[in-house]
């Protein structure tokens, strides 16, 4: 009996420590000059382009991980070729090298002095400094969550239920959006919201290649350092808030969504 | 015939799984594909449903050759050992499955799907999730689904083998009698030889990749090809050079022509019949199947000399 409680409060105590209480103190200290100085905040136009770039860096960063991760996952569980260990490490080094470091490597390839730097500059694109860089980190950086949680469970529901769709006379395509998918989905959709909340707080490759210009490639997560750099401390905190308030529609969209099924 | 194997073969790595196996299965029968663990009998059956692609020989169903076709073409119903069911989908949904594939007509599938389930009993049934019915209650939903496309034929992968006995057994009965209503051409596997001889008309008994007999279980019973028919169907004795079943051993309380000097070690009382097991003066252990009235006339305890003399016994030319 003493041992559970013991445990229960050594989760609890961690957690309040060390995610509760920030969060809490953060919420405070935003409201702390009142609704209307946060509102106004959060609604200049360079707040309003930070949240709607946001937006971008998830709407294009999260399907493109989801496809890739699913057909990654399937390739990994499903068949055998050469260099399958390759790609599996390769998969990793997404988590294993730092942003940073991804930023700079994607400055390296892309940016002017890069190696596509001729070619993308004479096509007249703009990939560094600017919104396609910017996926491009998002989606290097959140790349393994999609691949990591669904490879489980396809490894984990075997390939009779597959087999058994083919010999009623499924096409493998078929097979996979009635079959396959509805079978993994719970999978897909944790990946979807792991690679949203990486997304959302993606700040280290982001930083590298955006050049942080304000109202042009600055994300929230960014426009909470430049706003707390120059001591505006309720603009930083709303941005913050901002940010959370994000991140848990996400995980609160999962949990209605599972509830609707059962 | 409704299927023909034509020396087919079939390897993993260097493993050979089938050795040119050739086997012809007439319209309508109900066939057992029985042997050991790795004799090759499931590799068989999925190489007839197009889940495994034969190295070498021919698969043809009735009459067209489908050796490459894969599974979707061949219009062979499976079922699983662990059913397979779609877990996300209704028992009727699970059912219409093949169905709805063929674009069917919506009422035309209602139909099929109340025909079906009242078939294998699932009736009420049909809103559950397979999480929410038994293992038996979920096998025969399978094989409504595996039967709702009006398969050519159909096969079934140790249909029973992860059921408790007592479900087994009546899905046994029940699958011979389904037989008889619907007569469509069909395979099982098992390892089970009781089970493929209560079920099948016709037994393919396998081992190391080839087929080493076929026939009626009787045939096979009495007239047994070689030593591995002969022990793999039943239990058997050997003595010296020959065979002897349990049931075929005599018990004499003294010496005749023939007989040989044993111990009896131990009485098993199974109710219905009584084995005596014995060893004979070489060591070899054995045992004979007695009725009670038999065992009654007897009266043998362990520690007793007796006299066993085999009525019949069967003898391979090496």
């Amino acid at each position: 009996m003493r041992a559970r409680y013991a445990l229960r409060f050594a989760a609890l105590g961690y957690l309040a420590l060390l995610l509760a209480l920030p969060v809490a103190v953060v919420f405070v200290r935003t409201f702390g000059d009142g609704l209307g100085a946060v509102w106004s905040s959060i609604t200049t136009p360079e707040a309003l382009h930070a949240f709607w770039l946001t937006c971008v860096m998830v709407l294009f960063a999260v399907p493109a991980n989801t496809v890739f991760g699913v057909i990654c996952a399937l390739a990994l569980v499903r068949y055998e070729f050469r260099g399958k260990s390759a790609l599996n490490a390769c998969i990793d080094l997404a988590f294993a090298v730092s942003p940073v470091v991804i930023g700079l490597s994607l400055l390296l390839v892309y940016g002017r002095l890069g190696w596509f730097g001729d070619w993308l500059t004479d096509a007249g694109i703009r990939v560094i400094f600017a919104p396609p860089g910017m996926v491009l980190a998002c989606i290097f950086v959140s790349l393994p969550f999609v691949v990591r949680e669904v490879a489980p469970v396809l490894r984990e529901i075997g390939t009779d239920q597959e087999q058994a769709a083919s010999t009623l006379g499924a096409s493998p395509w078929q097979t996979f959006w009635r079959v396959t998918l509805p079978a993994i989905r719970w999978g897909v959709a944790y990946g979807v919201v792991l690679t949203t909340a990486r997304v959302l707080g993606e700040f280290g490759a982001i930083s590298v290649v955006s050049g942080k210009l304000s109202g042009r490639t600055e994300t929230l997560t960014l426009r909470v350092e430049e706003r707390f750099q120059t001591f505006d401390l309720t603009g930083a905190y709303a941005a913050s808030v901002v940010l959370a308030v994000m991140a848990l529609a996400t995980l609160l969209a999962m949990n209605l969504m599972k509830r609707g099924e059962t | 015939m409704s299927i023909s194997v034509q020396g087919v073969t079939k390897r993993f790595g260097d493993f050979t799984a089938l050795r040119d196996v050739d086997l012809e299965v007439r319209e309508g029968s109900l066939t057992a594909l029985l042997g050991p663990s790795g004799s090759g009998k499931s590799t068989l059956l999925r190489a007839i449903a197009g889940l495994e692609l034969p190295d070498e020989g021919r698969i043809l169903i009735e009459g067209e050759d489908q050796t490459v076709m894969p599974p979707r073409y061949r219009e062979v119903g499976f079922v699983f050992q662990h059913y397979a069911a779609f877990k996300h989908m209704i028992v009727r949904d699970n059912v219409a499955f093949g169905m709805k594939i063929r674009k069917r007509p919506k009422r035309e599938i209602a139909a099929r799907v109340d025909e079906l389930l009242g078939l294998v009993h699932l009736g009420p049934f049909g809103l559950r999730y397979p999480d929410q019915l038994s293992g038996g209650q979920r096998q025969r939903m399978a094989l409504a689904r595996a039967l709702a496309v009006q398969p050519k034929v159909l096969l079934l992968d140790e249909p029973f083998g992860a059921l408790d006995a007592r479900v087994r057994k009546e899905l046994r009965a029940w699958l011979q009698k389904l037989h008889d209503e619907v007569h469509v051409t069909t395979l099982f596997v098992t390892h089970d030889q009781e089970e493929a001889m209560e079920v099948a008309e016709q037994i393919v008994l396998m081992d190391e990749g080839e087929i080493q007999q076929i026939g009626g279980p009787r045939d096979l019973y009495d007239s047994p090809a070689n030593e591995f028919v002969m022990s793999f169907i039943g239990p058997v004795t050997r003595v010296g050079d020959s065979y002897v079943r349990p049931h075929d051993f005599e018990i004499l309380p003294a010496l005749e022509d023939g007989a040989r000097e044993a111990t009896v070690t131990r009485v098993i009382y199974l109710g219905f019949e009584v084995r005596v097991q014995f060893a004979l003066r070489d060591g070899t252990e054995a045992w004979v199947q007695l009725t009670r009235l038999e065992y009654e006339r007897l009266k043998v305890d362990p520690g007793q000399t007796v006299y066993v003399r085999p009525r019949q016994s069967v003898s391979f030319a090496a």
